[in-house]
């Protein structure tokens, strides 16, 4: 059993709530112009099976324009955007392994069901919302408390 | 003209997704770790987004269709089943372990840190094995039943 990483962080409301608000921002112009929910599963998986989805193009500019977000904060305060990592290399890749499994089965993720989904009052989102919200918080209960202690 | 207006939206997200903290795992972990290191910035960036999101769309779908697009394209499906609830609970393992979620992932791919690019790889395998499982079940399933009638 590797060593337990544990990084505090700040509480940052007005940040946090900046950025929530431009997430749903970006939500609602992606309805009004394209008319589809805004879920990274869904562009993931489209970009990299671009034979089945012909409208691949869209997906990949939005994707280019998720990945160029951290570089314009980069520009503007001097400052790279914190990724801070406590888990290790193993887990990183049992965590994506099964966040890519369980975003297929569950047709998506915080991002399209979370805020998209919720946001409709989709039942089906609120559902699948409060499950991984629930399992999540169990999960990080377990690995810091139970198998950390 | 559909293309930067996309890439635009994507960078929206991608820069709320950096300044709300989403894109940090330790802070993401934190916010589940209630009875540790607990921060809860993350229920401003919920709370921001998803009201963002219900007042934009109440706006935006009392068009007839979007701007770009000749229809909305909106997830239809009722059904709350195990398949939705049991990915949905796979994927808070899985971000439990990690501590990114899909949308928080994609954004961070832009800091260039490895960590970020480990997790994405492994997400992209499990997208694709539960494609593959999913896959072979649906030939399978459409074998048996030619096979009755």
């Amino acid at each position: 059993m590797p060593e337990l990483t544990v990084i505090e962080t700040l509480f940052t409301p007005w940040q946090s709530l900046a950025g929530g608000v431009l997430i749903g921002l970006a939500s609602v112009l992606l309805m009004l112009t394209l008319g589809r929910v805004m879920g990274a599963t869904g562009v993931l998986a489209s970009v990299l099976t671009p034979s089945a989805h012909p409208d691949v193009c869209w997906r990949l500019a939005l994707l280019a324009g998720m990945i160029s977000g951290p570089l314009i904060v980069l520009a503007v305060t001097g400052q790279m955007p914190a990724v801070e990592v406590p888990a290790s290399m193993p887990m990183l890749l049992a965590g994506g392994l099964l966040v890519g499994i369980g975003v297929t089965y569950g047709s998506g993720c915080t991002s399209g069901h979370g805020v998209c989904g919720m946001a409709r009052l989709s039942r089906r989102s609120i559902a699948a919302t409060a499950t991984f919200m629930l399992t999540t918080g169990l999960t990080v209960f377990v690995i810091r408390h139970v198998l950390g202690a | 003209m559909r293309l930067v207006s996309t890439y635009l939206i994507g960078l929206i997200f991608g820069i709320g997704i950096a300044v709300s903290g989403m894109a940090n795992p330790a802070k993401v972990l934190n916010f589940f770790d209630v009875a540790g290191t607990w921060d809860p910035s993350l229920i401003f960036v919920m709370g921001g987004a998803v009201t963002v999101a219900f007042i934009g769309y109440r706006i935006v779908l009392r068009r007839p269709a979007p701007i770009i697009d000749a229809k909305f394209h909106l997830p239809d499906n009722p059904r709350i089943d195990a398949r939705l609830l049991g990915g949905s609970a796979l994927f808070g393992v899985g971000w439990g372990i990690a501590g990114f979620c899909p949308g928080g992932a994609l954004p961070a791919l832009g800091t260039g840190r490895i960590e970020v690019f480990a997790f994405v790889a492994a997400l992209i395998v499990g997208i694709f094995s539960a494609k593959g499982v999913m896959a072979l079940t649906h030939a399978r399933a459409a074998r048996l039943l030619r096979r009755e009638t």
